[in-house]
């Protein structure tokens, strides 16, 4: 199973590198926003993904899944929610401003 | 008592949050910042001293013993970081009182300035990775409304590589962060180390390290340092002094502690590579800073030399080496932000950054010109100057370790250092004046004031060299034993 989501990730991995190496804006920050996840499925299977009751403590028998990754995923989750909300209000300020959506020749000085 | 030690971190956190309901309110804004990191700086000397008598102080949050919960280690060397940012921070505020603006004043500066300080001190004194990380994004969080605060055009521009790639450095954080765990099992900085020794750092771990070398590489402008020039030279004086002064140098912190607290077991690979890095950063800043004849892009070339030349020490890895660059580190967070400030005050008072367009200067305004003369001695490492110690042991300590290409390097670069800075004051303050006296605009006193300060810490540190070689000293052993550390926080 491990394998399976590696592999996923590394797709994310290799779509979100195109789309940030594209021209708009928009392209890149769907960028970010699949790097992000595609960060949270690794550290998600870095921790393990055998089998295992919900991590909360009156389910199960005593066998749990690792509940530190996603602490820290859900940690990872919203700061980068919060980064992307800004980098999208930050690329519709530029837009406003300066009528210009791609990175290469619009965001030099005109 | 080691409550205390969350203090650099909890005040200005609390402190920002106040501010923010007190928007309009500019005095009050202004002398509570200015309080609060006085107040900051003047706690972490005292935990400096506490240190050198009572050894390493941790605090572990709500009580969970080391390995299992989040825990803030003060160790000398984070402490010193904490002491000077604190100190920097002050002085850049009394700065940006008078330059920085109703408008910004008003959508909420001094609590993002406080934000981004509690992120920076969070990550010094942090023993806990995944918590370094969260620092480093509350850090970087501010940072980016600071960078853009304002909305001019080249801010725009500049912003948006900036954002763009401080997500991609921190992806590459959360990605090594999670390779780390899932090879080891575990977050905490000490029982990481403790358990890589056990293992004798495999090859794997050593992959993993070369991706954090990477991280803070992208962060510390080590190498990967082309999007540096660019957003240290649109935001406004003071806050570009912060950056200059503050941001890097995290990331420089990040490294030592990597490289000496957990992967320093390959040192032939690690070490080696650092070392190449640092050199590459070394030749290209130099190229960098006389290269250009914008002011503030020669002047943020100038940071990245530095930071070429403090991994030099990390690289050469020595006693003499690591203390030689714990001085330049201190040293270069005070010089760099005077730096910024007095680059700033002369784009200000002539309308352009171009060299070639300002000339004579010094007849107008000569104690700025004076003022930019010794901070350029002192960038340069002239001996009774601040800079003067650090690169004399870093260069020690490369003649110990046989690293005689990194010494060349790191001593040409000097010379670079002071030509770029030598080719701004021959062409702005000497020569014709331009500018006749009824014309000139008038110099407020309240710019001045902190760069006296500055300038005067930086002249303070390099004639007290004596009184700080003792923290100095406690911290480059602490870094060059990390057993120390690791005793401090899993011992009992």
């Amino acid at each position: 199973m491990e394998t399976v989501i590696i592999i996923l990730a590394g797709v994310l991995v290799t779509v979100a590198t195109y789309l940030i190496l594209s021209k708009g804006v928009l392209r890149i920050i769907l960028g970010t926003a699949l790097l992000s996840h595609a960060a949270h499925l690794l550290l998600m299977t870095m921790g393990g993904l055998k089998r295992g009751g919900v991590p909360v403590i009156w389910e199960g028998d005593g066998i749990y899944t690792d509940a530190l990754p996603q602490a820290l995923i859900l940690t990872s989750i919203v700061i980068s929610f919060a980064v992307t909300a800004f980098l999208l209000v930050l690329a519709y300020r530029t837009y406003q401003e300066k009528n210009l959506t791609l990175m290469a020749r619009g965001l030099k000085d005109e | 008592m080691n409550n205390i030690l969350v203090m650099p971190m909890v005040i200005p956190l609390i402190t920002g949050i106040i501010l923010i309901f007190l928007r309009s309110f500019i005095n009050l804004q202004r002398w509570i910042s200015l309080g609060v990191m006085l107040a900051v700086a003047g706690l972490s000397a005292f935990m400096l001293k506490m240190i050198q008598t009572t050894g390493i102080i941790r605090l572990d949050f709500g009580n969970w013993q080391p390995p299992f919960g989040i825990l803030f280690v003060g160790d000398s060397f984070a402490m010193l970081l904490v002491l000077t940012a604190s100190v920097v921070t002050a002085i850049c505020l009394i700065y940006a009182f008078v330059s920085i603006g109703q408008a910004r004043e008003k959508m909420f500066f001094y609590p993002f300035v406080l934000f981004m300080v509690a992120g920076v001190n969070g990550s010094f004194l942090t023993g806990d990775l995944f918590n370094l990380y969260v620092c480093f994004e509350v850090m970087l969080l501010a940072s980016y409304v600071l960078i853009t605060l304002g909305g001019t055009k080249p801010q725009f521009r500049e912003s948006i590589k900036y954002v763009v790639i401080n997500v991609v450095s921190s992806w590459l954080f959360l990605v090594a962060i999670g390779y780390l765990y899932g090879t080891v099992g575990t977050l905490n900085m000490a029982h990481l180390s403790a358990r890589i020794a056990e293992a004798g750092q495999p090859p794997l771990i050593t992959v993993i390290s070369i991706l954090f070398l990477l991280v803070f590489g992208l962060k510390a402008g080590l190498l990967l340092y082309f999007w540096l020039p660019g957003s240290y030279s649109v935001p406004p004086t003071a806050v570009a002094a912060l950056f200059g002064a503050l941001l890097t140098k995290v990331g420089i912190y990040a490294l030592f502690r990597m490289f000496t607290l957990l992967f320093y077991h390959e040192p032939q690979v690690t070490h080696t590579l650092i070392g190449v890095m640092a050199g590459i950063t070394l030749i290209g800043g130099s190229l960098g800073a006389v290269a250009y004849k914008d002011i503030r892009q020669i002047v943020s070339y100038n940071v990245v030399i530095a930071v070429g030349f403090i991994l030099v020490g990390l690289a050469v890895a020595t006693p003499t080496a690591i203390e030689g660059s714990i001085y330049y580190l201190v040293h270069d967070m005070i010089v760099k932000a005077v730096l910024f400030l007095i680059a700033g005050t002369m784009v200000a008072l002539t309308g352009t950054a171009k060299i070639d367009r300002m000339s004579g200067l010094i007849r107008n305004y000569p104690l700025l010109g004076w003022l930019f003369f010794i901070v350029m001695l002192a960038l340069a490492g002239i001996p009774p100057l601040s800079g003067f110690i650090g690169k004399i042991l870093v260069g020690q300590g490369a003649v110990e370790g046989g690293n005689y290409v990194l010494l060349a390097l790191g001593l040409i670069s000097s010379i670079f250092v002071l030509y770029s800075l030598m080719r701004i004051f021959k062409n702005c303050f000497w020569g014709e004046t331009i500018i006749s006296e009824e014309e000139q605009v008038s110099l407020k006193k309240s710019l001045l004031v902190p760069c006296v300060i500055l300038t005067a810490v930086s002249i303070g540190l390099g004639l007290g060299a004596e009184g700080l070689a003792v923290y100095v000293k406690d911290a480059a052993n602490t870094l060059m034993n990390p057993s120390v550390y690791v005793e401090a926080v899993l011992g009992e």
